[in-house]
């Protein structure tokens, strides 16, 4: 499974959408109906599968799929 | 002349059935509901026998989403308010949605997720908490998804009164609509409590039965070997509803809540005071609030729990309030097959009130094998009885001293 993949699995899995809505331009307050609290319980689950912690200002930048992936990436996860 | 209130939907998941339905049928075939602990490993605990439901698919209820971020006691009242809004053929639109409240009582509330999100905290730290503990833990939240999913805008709470609190709802629904705040209630209760905490913890208190052996027979209300209660889980929904509204819409109406009494014993945090005078008062309270006397009474769903105290002292207290009556009342505790569904309780015993004066069966208590002599009132003893019902009275009472009582008359009666 790629990195992309796997984001989306969890994305799908966390805020019940469909892999057709999880494009890289998705935002997931105003194009996946998460609200705030969605948002850091997917963060979570995004550092207990990758082994990672995300600070609260990396997290404050993070508004569509594709800045998760491009985060993933700048850590050297692949 | 006061506003008169019906009972028009019913909604039930219990230890004996997950539905109103399923869970009456196991009463009149006097079944028990008591097995082995399954939820957790109960191996050190004294108690190792409770009420789970058995085959409940939360997944009919909620999302897989909600369903992480509920706890159970959200998601049995869910379950129980979506089968009485759909007995009620309930429809809440536009200005209605004002006057369409929701009181749904829990006595311990999310003790599971308490406990596992303690658990999260040791193991990894507080930033591994659930950002949805808060939410499931808070008592009123069962209450709260329920206004949410129905659209229920009008008066909302949530009685916390231990083993009473379900009937504390339904009678507190009651007097809203009766006082003209409210037309139609959700009101009920439900607890999710078979936990190593609730378990551990009551266990302390030497207030469960520890007939391991033999689960269905472990709660025995009245009989002279009884040993405590058995812990049991679900909820009990009821759509209460001003007369004129119901008939208004043509819904069909299983009965008519005719009173509710609550009073405080004053007295001890967990026992009951010989006699239980507190009690005995609160069914004066309740046939004054219905204008009745105590011989319109036919049947007392008892509080019944199994414990030594409770029955010898609410048989004591039945006598003090109804006196020669009490000897042509029928009295038998259901609490001997579902197990005691502590702030569920009152509200699926008020919905199994209800049943028993729509079919002319009162259920039995089981298990009633050597009566205790200082038990010696009619309990129905294990097996179930045809008769007319037009009254009955439900007996809760609870940790803190309190008192809960509601009595459903025949519709039209």
């Amino acid at each position: 499974m790629t990195l992309e993949e796997k984001v989306i699995a969890i994305i799908m899995e966390q805020l019940e959408v469909t892999k057709e809505e999880c494009k890289p331009e998705a935002a997931f307050i105003e194009d996946l109906g998460a609200d705030s609290l969605d948002l850091v319980e997917l963060i979570m689950e995004m550092e207990e599968n990758f082994g990672l912690q995300i600070s609260d200002d990396d997290l404050a930048k993070i508004r569509t799929i594709g800045d998760v992936i491009a985060y993933m990436k700048s850590k050297g996860i692949s | 002349m006061s506003r008169r209130v019906v009972v028009t939907g019913l909604g039930a998941v219990t230890p004996v059935g997950n539905s109103v339905g399923e869970s009456w049928e196991a009463l009149c075939s006097g079944r028990s509901g008591i097995g082995p602990i399954t939820k957790f490993d109960a191996a050190a605990f004294d108690t190792r026998i409770a009420g789970e439901l058995k085959g409940f698919d939360p997944i009919r209820y909620v999302t897989k989403k909600e369903q992480r971020r509920y706890d159970n006691f959200i998601i049995f009242a869910l379950a129980a308010a979506e089968e009485a809004a759909a007995d009620a053929a309930l429809s809440i639109v536009g200005p209605e949605a004002e006057r369409t409240g929701v009181i749904i009582a829990s006595a311990i509330g999310g003790v599971e997720t308490i406990e596992t999100e303690k658990e999260a905290i040791l193991a990894g730290g507080p930033r591994k908490m659930s950002v949805f503990a808060i939410p499931a833990v808070l008592a009123n939240l069962a209450a709260g998804h329920v206004s949410i999913r129905f659209g229920a805008k009008g008066p909302i709470s949530c009685p916390v009164t231990a083993c009473a609190a379900g009937t504390c709802a339904i009678g507190d629904a009651f007097h809203l609509i009766r006082c003209g705040r409210a037309d139609v209630m959700f009101a009920g209760g439900t607890d999710a409590a078979i936990t190593p905490m609730s378990i551990g913890g009551f266990n302390r208190m030497r207030a469960l039965s520890v007939r391991n052996d033999e689960p269905a027979k472990a709660s025995r209300p009245f009989d002279r070997d009884r040993d405590g209660f058995v812990l049991g889980e679900g909820a009990g929904v009821v759509i209460l509803e001003e007369m004129q509204h119901a008939l208004n819409r043509g819904a069909r109406i299983h009965a008519e809540v005719a009173g509710y009494g609550s009073t405080a014993d004053a007295f001890h945090m967990a026992a009951p005071p010989p006699g239980h005078e507190g009690a005995a008062r609160c069914m004066k309270v309740a046939l004054d609030d219905a204008g009745m006397r105590p011989e319109d009474i036919d049947c007392i769903n008892a509080h019944g729990t199994s414990t030594p105290l409770n029955d010898a002292y609410e048989t004591q207290a039945i006598k003090a309030a109804f006196g020669s009556h009490s000897r042509s009342l029928a009295v038998p505790s259901t609490k001997s097959m579902t197990g005691h569904l502590l702030g569920a309780t009152g509200a699926v015993e008020a919905i199994f009130s209800v049943r028993s004066i729509e079919e002319g069966i009162v259920p039995p208590t089981i298990n009633l094998d050597h009566p205790d002599p200082e038990c010696n009132l009619d309990y129905v003893p294990n097996t179930a009885r045809r008769r007319a019902v037009r009254t009955v009275m439900s007996n809760t009472f609870g940790f803190g001293g309190v008192n809960a009582v509601l009595i459903l008359k025949k519709f039209g009666g």
